[in-house]
């Protein structure tokens, strides 16, 4: 066993008492309004004292403060590739739609991933694929020609949500800690899933499911595939033989139940790294277990802004992972 | 002096080496340990100081039953007094048979009191009205080393000069 992490462990460790439990979350729904709850985030720290009052500003600032803490642990960044391939991919295509639609800055880009915006762009526009990893060379390109040619933007989307999926799946298939292989399994069988569901609402071909979901070991997709095409009823049929029967649940229950649970999935997967001391778990559960939190403060703010009433708001919120 | 005329010397001088240097050895990997988690959780939280100090040194002991048992043993053979006994190499060897068990026990106790330590503090960390339960799981493993002092003591001890 290696105490390689010990130190960043323990000052996870530390950290993890300012995370919000569940009973902190019913907290913030209940703040009469948006405005009290902004203000009941800044009395825990949320921000800093020149952070703009808005939700956006406060949210953003708080996702650069998970990254500045793992920088701080000097913890193999490669360790975080899993995480941070959705953004990567994500500033792949905003610079493809950029590049080939010609409407500049319309797109928003992740600044804190090895490739942010500026660099993504550059690469595009001088079609310098090479520069890129190899996970996102060869859908870097079919993305950028089918877009140029067929100007199908849902195509390209799913060249390049299929690539990062891909990434995420191969990520964890090479990485030796456990948690990294559960949470790319995870990730990966609950994408697919939604890509099922959504399919299925929007009356999808198979190809294009096929095209969309991504090989992983808990789920067969030519089956979920199959099953999204003779409706909602195969899907909760197919998926109560997996180990997502409880996703099958969820689907009767409601979409907004669904979404949550898809969540819900990922934070149990991460949690039983809160009673282990040794190994890079508790470091990549403490940034999947931040992004969770600042998700479902998104959540309740956007539902405060909107006057939801608290039942509604609560329906959607995620579990905590402390 | 010939080194073969004091065969017997060398050998009880190398027990109380071996006491001293593989539980010390121990003592230096566990509180090592144990160091980084307390410096892990000091960052963050300052206050904690005082309580993950102790944790940090719990399996700082070792180190101490080896040199006890070194120190007896330096005494027995009369190096600490002037005029050190002329031992057979087979009294020597007894010699350094017993002082064996707190060689071996303090280096293996050490590191795994430093590892329980550290996982301990992580207790501190998250809920530090816990310390005394907290500072119970590495004083478990200290247990073993207090036996394995023991019984090198009474051996060293018991060898007839």
């Amino acid at each position: 066993m290696s105490e390689q992490y010990t130190y960043a462990v323990a000052r996870i460790r530390a950290l993890e008492v300012a995370l919000f439990s569940n009973a902190t979350i019913e907290q913030l729904i209940a703040c009469s309004d948006y405005e009290q709850c902004l203000q009941f985030l800044a009395e825990r720290g949320w921000g800093d004292s020149d952070t703009p009052a808005e939700a956006e500003a406060v949210l953003g600032r708080e996702e650069e403060k998970i990254w500045e803490v793992v920088k701080d642990l000097h913890v193999d960044m490669e360790k975080f590739d899993v995480l941070s391939y959705p953004k990567l991919f994500h500033n792949l295509k905003a610079a493809v739609k950029d590049v080939c639609t010609g409407e500049e800055s319309r797109h928003i880009f992740y600044d804190d991933v090895s490739i942010p915006g500026d660099a993504m762009l550059e690469i595009v526009r001088e079609k310098d694929f090479g520069k890129l990893p190899q996970s996102m060379q060869h859908a870097a390109a079919e993305a950028y020609d089918t877009l140029l040619h067929t100007r199908d933007g849902q195509l390209c989307d799913v060249i390049i949500d299929r690539a990062a999926l891909d990434a995420v799946y191969a990520a964890g298939r090479e990485a030796k800690d456990k948690i990294i292989r559960d949470y790319a399994e995870s990730t990966v069988a609950v994408a697919d899933i939604k890509i099922a569901v959504r399919s299925q609402k929007t009356a999808k071909s198979l190809d294009f499911m096929m095209r969309a979901m991504a090989e992983c070991e808990s789920v067969n997709v030519t089956q979920l595939a199959k099953a999204a095409l003779n409706g909602m009823d195969a899907i909760r049929e197919y998926l109560k033989g997996t180990a997502y029967a409880e996703g099958a649940d969820a689907l009767s229950e409601s979409p907004s139940a669904f979404e949550r649970w898809c969540d819900n999935r990922i934070i149990q997967t991460i949690s039983p790294q809160k009673y282990n001391a040794f190994t890079i778990g508790p470091v990549i559960a403490y940034v999947i277990a931040r992004q969770n939190e600042i998700k479902t403060v998104r959540i309740i703010l956007s539902g405060k802004l909107n006057d939801l009433p608290d039942d509604s708001i609560r329906e959607r919120v995620r579990e905590m992972y402390v | 002096m010939s080194i073969w005329e004091n065969l017997g010397l060398v050998y009880a001088l190398l027990g109380a080496a071996v006491a001293v240097f593989l539980a010390g050895a121990g003592s230096a990997i566990g509180v090592g340990i144990a160091g980084q988690a307390a410096a892990g959780v000091v960052t963050e939280d300052p206050s904690k100081f005082a309580k993950v100090l102790i944790m940090q040194l719990l399996p700082g002991t070792q180190g101490i039953y080896g040199l006890l048992v070194g120190f007896i043993t330096l005494s027995k053979v009369g190096l600490l007094g002037g005029g050190a006994a002329a031992l057979d190499p087979q009294t020597g060897l007894l010699i350094l048979a017993a002082c064996m068990p707190i060689g071996i026990v303090g280096l293996i106790s050490g590191k795994y009191q430093g590892m329980t330590s550290a996982a301990s503090i992580g207790i501190v960390a998250k809920k530090p009205d816990q310390f005394g339960k907290a500072m119970l799981f590495p004083a478990m493993v200290e247990t073993y080393a207090i036996l394995a002092l023991l019984i090198s003591i009474l051996a060293v001890n018991a060898v007839q000069i």
